[in-house]
């Protein structure tokens, strides 16, 4: 099999001439033009409220649960318009996983925690949701902490756990592609360095698309960046080019914290 | 100085304020307890197992009350097997289903105002709709119908409230894992919100249980000589026989008429113990 990593790295993910306003009238993304690349760390940072959440919920189409009054522009994943009304929104959001800012995980075990995304789509089999089991919680680097009480209320685990959980939850469906939006923001530096360990691991072989919780976590992840301000992408890069030598005067405030 | 005595000053209202609603508290349970102790102590001596078990002899004036705790039972069941699928379906679809606009509004205003409609006028309704329009007749399927008619709004508005007190973010979770609505709906709300639902229904169904008025032109019969064998049978039921016995049967013996309302009233509190247990052990367990 080869490895996916010896190709040429390509788009997953291609946002073209995106405009997203909500019903009380705020324009969250503003023309929006940008790839995001596979196996490789996506970061989209910038100040509160410059769209960064509206813009990751484009991509499993969770914005259709919003007050979203207008939206333009296509969302090609591998080619494809996903926000075309005729796209398998069900297929859509097994493809692409989602960990959200504050850990929930769902009122049930651990091992049903992770094994409800499969068991939704049909599965059935105990061996293959076993394995699914223990290949995301080492995917999540939490494994070793709850192998022995996966029959436990996911509640009882810690702050930490629970998000992790919820990575590895995510990771369960197989999914292409990882939306994190700002997973780290409520976890101590220790749950947060496992989650940024995990995350160098996995875009091996996943797309992972990052909204950091702060400029240094977005320094320490990228391989490809994101600024965005007041719905408008302000300036993009590959490496970390634009944490060291920002080109554009705002992504240069924001960067050296005189602002945001 | 000035501090200490503003401190006492407020220490001393405080205390004024807890004494007050103490009193106040006791005021209010102090009716309940007399009711309950009275009944007791006036019912108790009837309580014995040819009263549970027998039909009525002499004129209701000896026997048992076998009939009437029947036909309660019987009416009790007829009246969730209606309303409890039909109202939790349509608290379901208010909540997870319905949008937000101007008519789930308008709907949702009536349900309330359903609830306070007095329970004669349903009673009259069903008369005439189940009992002269369907040609229902008198009978345990008009009458619980009708019950379950006036039960609805109860089980809906409590149930929608069980539904949503579920955190949204549980369904976005769920969603956002590839799942459909119903999926959510199914596997995540709903079991979330059975002890909330649960209280709701038996709630509802205890107010059924104890009313006279729906099934006064419905389905209560003054006396019969035997069970009732079918839905189509009318029936005799604890609140309207008690209101026979004590109004309509002269040299009635008071221990039967009070030893009828402690059966009532032991079945209906029971039904509230159940809903308390319930919720207090949902609540203990819950995992949010
Ligand atoms: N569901 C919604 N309804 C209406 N307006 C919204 C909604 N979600 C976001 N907005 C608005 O859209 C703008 C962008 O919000 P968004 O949450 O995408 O920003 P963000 O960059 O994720 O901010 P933060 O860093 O605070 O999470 C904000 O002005 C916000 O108020
Ligand atoms: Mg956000």
């Amino acid at each position: 099999m080869p490895n996916k990593n010896d190709s040429v790295k390509e788009n997953k993910v291609v946002l073209e001439n995106v405009n997203l306003s909500y019903s009380d009238g705020t324009e969250s993304l503003k023309n929006v033009s940008m790839p995001f690349v596979a196996n490789s760390t996506n970061v989209v940072f910038g100040p509160a409220g410059s769209g960064k959440s509206s813009l990751l919920r484009l991509f499993n189409r969770l914005n259709d649960l919003a007050d979203v009054t207008l939206l333009e522009g296509q969302v090609l994943l591998d080619g494809e318009n996903i926000l075309d009304p005729n796209t398998d929104v069900i297929a859509l959001r097994r493809k692409v996983g989602m960990v959200f800012a504050r850990p929930v995980v769902l009122p049930m075990s651990i091992r049903k925690n992770l094994t409800y995304g499969l068991e939704l789509a049909g599965e059935k089999n105990k061996t293959v949701l076993n394995e699914s089991v223990e290949r995301s919680l080492n995917q999540a680097a939490l494994w070793d902490e709850v192998k022995d009480r996966l029959d436990d209320p996911a509640i009882a685990l810690s702050g930490g756990q629970q998000q992790r959980l919820c990575l590895a939850r995510s990771l369960a469906n197989e999914p292409e592609i990882v939306l994190l939006d700002e997973p780290t923001s409520g976890l101590d530096p220790i749950s947060t360095n496992k989650i940024e360990e995990s995350l160098q691991i996995l875009k091996k072989d996943y797309t992972i698309i990052l909204v950091p919780h702060s400029v240094h976590q977005a320094a320490r992840t990228a391989d490809y960046s994101a600024f965005f301000l007041q719905g408008k992408l302000i300036e993009y890069s590959a490496g970390k080019t634009i944490y060291t030598n920002p080109q554009d005067e705002r992504t240069r405030d924001y960067v050296e914290g005189r602002f945001g | 100085m000035i501090r200490s005595q503003f401190t006492r000053k407020r220490h001393r209202t405080q205390r004024i304020g807890f004494i007050g609603l103490a009193i106040l508290t006791l005021l209010t349970i102090t009716p309940i307890l007399m009711v309950v102790a009275y009944i007791l102590w006036q019912g108790i001596d009837a309580i014995s197992w040819e009263f549970l078990s027998a039909m009525p002899r002499d004129g209701m004036r000896a026997g048992g009350i076998l009939p009437a705790i029947v036909g309660t039972v019987y009416l009790t069941i007829g009246t969730a097997l209606f309303s409890v699928p039909v109202g939790i379906g349509a608290a379901i679809f208010l909540s997870e289903y319905a949008p937000d606009n101007n008519w789930t509004r308008l709907i949702r205003i009536s349900i309330i105002n359903l609830a306070g409609i007095p329970s004669v006028v349903y009673g009259l309704f069903g008369f005439g709709l189940f009992v002269l329009f369907l040609q229902f007749g008198t009978s345990i399927l008009a009458g619980s119908l009708t019950l379950a008619i006036m039960t609805l709004p109860v089980i809906i508005s409590t149930t929608e409230e069980a539904l949503r007190a579920v955190p949204q973010a549980f369904r976005i979770v769920s969603l956002s894992l590839g799942g459909t609505k119903w999926q959510t709906v199914r596997r995540i709300v709903v079991p979330q919100a059975l002890p909330g639902i649960l209280t709701g229904v038996i709630l509802g169904l205890e107010r059924a249980a104890g009313e006279t008025a729906p099934i006064l032109f419905t389905v209560a019969a003054f006396f019969l000589p035997q069970l009732p064998s079918s839905a189509f049978d009318a029936t005799m039921a604890l609140p309207y026989h008690l209101f026979v016995i004590s109004t309509q049967v002269p040299g009635m013996p008071v221990q039967i008429q009070f030893g009828t309302a402690l059966v009532l009233l032991t079945f209906i509190l029971s039904m509230n113990l159940i809903a308390t247990v319930i919720r207090s052990r949902a609540r203990a367990k819950r995992q949010w």
